[in-house]
């Protein structure tokens, strides 16, 4: 670690060193480790709510049996391929970034945002065929079927647990915008690309999320098809 | 009166650098973020000391006749809410922590400082939020929160009262993350992690707690707002939901924050013990690995705040003894730091004081937890005075106490002023005093059957809750001398010295109060911690 | 002006004792310990007082000192873990043969239903040396179920039935707390348990107006149509309930569940969670069409038809009997 005094000539070093850093390395660092111990605390979060998909799961296995019927296994399918290739062209960008391809880093970050984008579009139609059919809990909830009340339960699981993760994916989108725009004016190169790398790991733990989602909401059913 | 002597004003500090309210709201220096914070923090304990005055005041008499039922029930609630969210769990960390471990380390400021600011505007936030449920009505669900009650049976305003501990909570989450960084990553050449401070082991140990758990917290508290708001029923058996869920999710982050409340005070009192007894800290890797101990451990123990609550039997047998484990390592710093005053050269200064109060009221809580870990006792003494009398002799007989050892132990560090000794003894006095009267029979109410969160209750509890009552009056006193003095010295107190206890660590080696960048030039450790065998002069008394 | 100053509960059940022992004895061990902590820390702090000429005396540490400060509490935690691990099993078993009385919590008061028919509100009668079992549940909130006399506390919940019991040793009238916040008037949900000698209690009940609860609950489950489907042979649409009480249940979806309380209650109210292999889910759904009352008298009736019957708190101690025992005892309903 250098142990350079504080008062450091401004063309000796990298602009976008912070200065209670003692150099690049130290921030770097520091910044992505940060973003691991924040990602930490995203488990956490979503944890609680894993939590209670497995607890009632258990104990009202065909309820969660026949939500899982009524998703939709191709619109679920789609959108995991989807993120899945948004994390591609995210690790793609962290790469450009690394390489100093200015223009290769900004079209694959808005190539990502735009798949980002097309998730969201798909939640929105999901939803909004869950709505009419009165899958949302509440007054409003209807269920033809054995043991309505825990299938509600388990519509509730999905409405929080896919609503979260599409709060965080929208928070994704702004954020690789913003690191496509400072892209754009040429912020990041070799020497300087960890708030890139930084996006690319929230991006992908929003995708494994999802990841995770997927077969648990969308494919129980599937295991019962004869 | 005289006027203080001109010189200390000169020499550029962190406080004189720049003045405006800009530079205080839009800076990034850790040391003003930690000040921001103390303002905010005294705020709010003195709004939970109101409502805790007005619980003691309607429990002078067994019938409800001071405030209607309603309004007792939410004077607990916001009291436990705001002491525990807006005071306890930031006061050391935010104020003491973000002041001291940058510059305990060896560097010029935490990891992450525009994070640090954003955690004060989030706690903020959070305090604002909280203002406005209490100005408009309040909330009265307990601070457990407990299902379906609060979901689904109360018309108080109990989703902004969720919505600002959320907030509160990130702004916890994210100064816990700035601090694991902050001591992985920035420490000074020859700082090794065998060599950091105490208080610096406890703070990092609170921030593993604080970045796991709070989150937790966070998700417990969303799912009630859409059981409450939406009518999910996630917790209600209604809507085929269990409360019992929720009491683990909530107590899973809950327990560990007791831990996240008390460890950064743990290593106050290990900082003041070796400054006034001149002496390394005995067993100092034992201490270290006690406080990783304390928070590994303290995750695996919620349950046992859900004996009777319908848990099975074996789940119940299960946390129990969990539960003695993680009372092993609270006891060996006892020890250690009774140990650390054998043939030492002690001064009863005014930190010292209160780190005595500390050592002597944290056993007693903290022994009272061995009775409540016993399965067949806890089912007798949970939910009653007991419990309130458990934890209350750990926060307030412990916790509260070391914060003030350590506000005055470093006033002279971050004020650049002394506090006056003699008021100080006099207030650590008082506030053991007043602190003894008002819990200790709470323990004998525990046991006798009073229930907790009781508005009325039975006569024969009356004498009992007299002295409690008595007690907190004092109490109020004893926390009021502080205020008033330290406000006193910023302006009449003596200029402070560099190191005016001659005490060990990297903080002291700046001057009172320290420049922006706390080193002229980044330190080189070669010394172990509490080098008290180095440092041969004590300070006159 | 003040009623009495006691510093210490009354005694009133076989469990007190055992409690109050370990709690004595953790107060002996506790108060040694503090006070021999205090009294370290006041002698050191006296005579290693900071004086002129005398240096503070470095050490290190001692790991043989830290490995028995470690060691020998963790050994009495465990012994005292052990002991109160003891008290609790013995607070959570319920004897086999206990009287049952049936609780409903609602805010902010509690209704009992004893076997005999008897219903109370707020007040509870029993007899002294018998056990009593407490089949609890709440019609709205979390309550709990609170004696101090007794040193049992028992959290009740909505939607499933909890237990605790007792057995009081000496007769008079203890307190009964709320002791879980259930809002506005959970300070006023207060009653008293009224532990009679033996003959007063037999007097009390035959005092009593109505039916036995099994009876009450035979009526209910004739109006409400279960006799169509859960006939006593195997005909019947719906499994026979003869017999089943406490007994493993196979369902459906090949899980095993014991055939308890909670489990009669969720398939009262919510049939479809648990289908019996073999039957359809065709039953009707109860939720919202039988009040917490309907729902005990019915579920003491399902036990009635279960062999040994449950005894009520009006018949003595009898010697004990195995669970599926042959014995006939006095058939109450």
């Amino acid at each position: 670690m250098s142990n350079s005094p504080i008062v450091v000539a401004h063309d000796e070093h990298n602009p976008a060193l912070r200065h209670h850093f003692a150099d690049m390395e130290q921030q770097r660092e520091a910044s992505e480790m940060g973003m691991w111990v924040f990602l930490i605390t995203e488990i956490m979060f979503f944890g609680g709510m894993f939590l209670a998909y497995i607890v009632y799961r258990y104990l009202y296995y065909p309820a969660w049996v026949a939500g899982s019927e009524h998703m939709d296994f191709w619109w679920g399918t789609i959108n995991t391929v989807v993120l899945i290739c948004s994390s591609l062209t995210m690790a793609l960008a962290v790469r450009s970034a690394q390489v100093g391809q200015r223009k290769m880093l900004v079209m694959l970050l808005i190539v990502t945002m735009l798949l980002g984008c097309v998730f969201l579009g798909i939640k929105a139609v999901e939803y909004h065929g869950h709505w009419v059919e009165h899958q949302f809990p509440g007054p409003s909830f209807h269920f033809e079927g054995p043991d309505p009340q825990h299938v509600e339960l388990f519509f509730s699981l999905y409405w929080a647990m896919t609503g979260f993760h599409a709060l965080h994916m929208l928070i994704g989108v702004v954020l690789v915008g913003f690191i496509a725009f400072f892209g754009w004016h040429g912020k990041y190169g070799p020497d300087y690309y960890n708030p890139v790398e930084n996006t690319g790991l929230y991006w992908h733990f929003v995708d494994i999320v999802w990841i995770y989602l997927y077969p648990l909401l969308y494919l129980i059913s599937h295991r019962h098809l004869h | 009166m005289a006027t203080v002597a001109v010189q200390t004003a000169e020499r550029e500090n962190y406080l004189n650098t720049e003045y405006g309210i800009r530079s205080w709201l839009l800076t990034t220096d850790h040391k003003r973020i930690a000040l921001l914070y103390l303002l905010a923090i005294t705020f709010f304990f003195f709004i939970g000391g109101f409502f805790a005055l007005i619980i003691r005041l309607e429990l002078l008499t067994p019938a409800g006749d001071l405030v209607q039922a309603d309004t007792y029930n939410k004077m607990f609630t916001m009291h436990g809410q705001v002491m525990v969210f807006f005071f306890l769990i930031p006061a050391v960390p935010a104020v003491l922590g973000n002041f001291l471990i940058p510059i305990m380390i060896g560097a010029k400021d935490l990891a992450f400082p525009r994070i640090n600011l954003f955690s004060w505007y989030l706690l903020m936030v959070g305090g604002v939020l909280m203002m406005y449920t209490i100005l408009t009505g309040g909330v009265d669900t307990g601070w457990t929160f407990y299902t379906p009650l609060s979901t689904a049976f109360l018309n108080t305003h109990v989703v902004t009262a969720a919505l600002a501990i959320f907030i509160a909570g990130f702004s916890s989450i994210l100064t816990g993350l700035n601090f694991i960084v902050t001591v992985h990553r920035m420490r000074a050449p020859g700082m090794t992690w065998s060599r950091l401070p105490l208080f610096v082991w406890a703070n990092y140990a609170t921030s593993i707690i604080q970045v796991l758990g709070t989150p937790v917290l966070a998700i417990s508290l969303m799912l009630v707002a859409l059981d409450r708001v939406f009518h999910f029923g996630f917790f209600d058996p209604q809507r085929g939901g269990d409360p019992l869920l929720f009491q683990h999710l909530f107590w899973f982050y809950s327990h560990p924050a007791v831990y996240i409340m008390i460890l950064p005070g743990m290593g106050v009192v290990s900082e003041i013990v070796t400054c006034f007894a001149r002496k390394r800290i005995f067993g100092y890797k034992f201490m270290a690995l006690a406080l990783i101990a304390i928070a590994v451990l303290g995750f695996l123990v919620w349950a046992h705040h859900m004996f009777v609550a319908g848990i099975s039997l074996y789940a119940g047998l299960a946390f129990s003894l969990l539960s003695y484990f993680v009372a092993v390592p609270s006891a060996i710093k006892v020890f250690n730091w009774t140990a650390t005053m054998y043939k030492g050269s002690i001064s009863y200064a005014t930190p010292m004081l209160y780190a005595f109060g500390f050592i002597g009221l944290f056993t007693m809580g903290g022994l009272t937890g061995l009775f409540l870990a016993a399965l067949g006792i806890d089912v007798h003494v949970t939910d009653t005075y007991f419990i309130i009398a458990h934890f209350h002799y750990i926060m307030v007989g412990g916790m509260v106490m070391a914060y003030l050892g350590g506000m005055h132990f470093w006033w002279p560090k971050i004020s650049g002023r002394m506090y006056p000794e003699g008021w100080g003894k006099l207030a650590a006095m008082i506030i053991f005093v007043g602190f003894n009267l008002t819990f200790f029979p709470q323990f004998v109410l525990g046991y006798l059957g009073m229930p907790r969160r009781y508005w009325q209750y039975k006569p024969e509890f009356q004498v009992l809750n007299v002295l409690s009552t008595a007690g907190s009056t004092i109490l109020a006193v004893g926390y009021l001398l502080p205020m008033a003095y330290f406000l006193w010295s910023m302006r009449y107190g003596k200029p402070a010295p560099d190191n005016p206890w001659n005490a060990a660590g990297l903080e002291w080696t700046t001057p009172s109060p320290p420049p922006t960048f706390n080193f002229e030039e980044t330190p080189k450790v070669t010394w172990e911690a509490y080098n008290y065998d180095q440092i041969k002069e004590a300070p006159v008394e | 002006m003040f009623e009495t100053f006691p510093l210490w509960p009354q005694r009133a059940s076989s469990m007190a004792g055992n409690v109050d022992a370990l709690f004595i004895f953790l107060l002996a061990l506790c108060g040694f310990m503090c006070i021999a902590i205090f009294i370290m820390i006041l002698v050191f702090a006296a005579r290693y007082r900071r004086t002129k000429g005398r240096e503070a005396e470095q050490i290190e540490g001692s790991n043989a000192l830290e490995l028995t400060w470690t060691g020998v509490p963790l050994l009495i935690f465990l012994g005292i873990f052990v002991w109160g691990a003891v008290i609790y099993f013995m607070e959570r078993t319920p004897p086999d043969d206990s009287a049952e009385i049936y609780t409903v919590a609602k805010q902010w008061m509690w209704k009992f239903q004893h076997l005999e028919g008897q219903r109370e509100i707020n007040e509870l009668h029993v007899p002294v040396g018998r056990d009593v079992k407490m089949i609890m549940t709440s019609q709205d909130v979390i309550h709990s179920f609170y004696v101090p006399a007794f040193r049992i506390k028992q959290d009740v919940l909505p939607g499933r039935y909890t237990v605790t019991w007792f057995r009081a040793t000496k007769a008079g009238t203890y307190h009964l707390f709320c002791a879980e916040y259930c809002g506005t008037a959970h300070s006023g949900m207060i009653g008293e348990v009224v532990v009679m000698e033996p003959a007063q209690y037999e007097q009390w009940l035959s005092g009593g107006p109505a039916a036995p609860l099994a009876e009450t609950g035979k009526q209910l489950f004739m109006s409400l149509g279960c006799s169509t489907c859960h006939r006593f042979d195997t005909q019947g649409r719906g499994p026979n309930l003869v017999g089943i009480y406490g007994k493993p249940a196979e369902l459906e979806d090949g899980r095993t569940v014991i055939a308890d309380d909670n489990y009669i209650r969720e398939s009262i109210l919510n049939p479809h969670a648990k289908i019996v292999a073999g039957f359809k889910p065709i039953m009707p759904v109860f939720q919202g069409l039988v009040s917490e009352e309907q729902l005990n008298a019915l579920l003491a009736y399902i036990k009635s038809l279960s062999q040994p019957p449950q005894g009520t708190a009006g018949t003595r101690n009898t010697p004990s009997t195995s669970p599926s025992g042959q014995q006939q005892m006095i058939q109450v309903q």
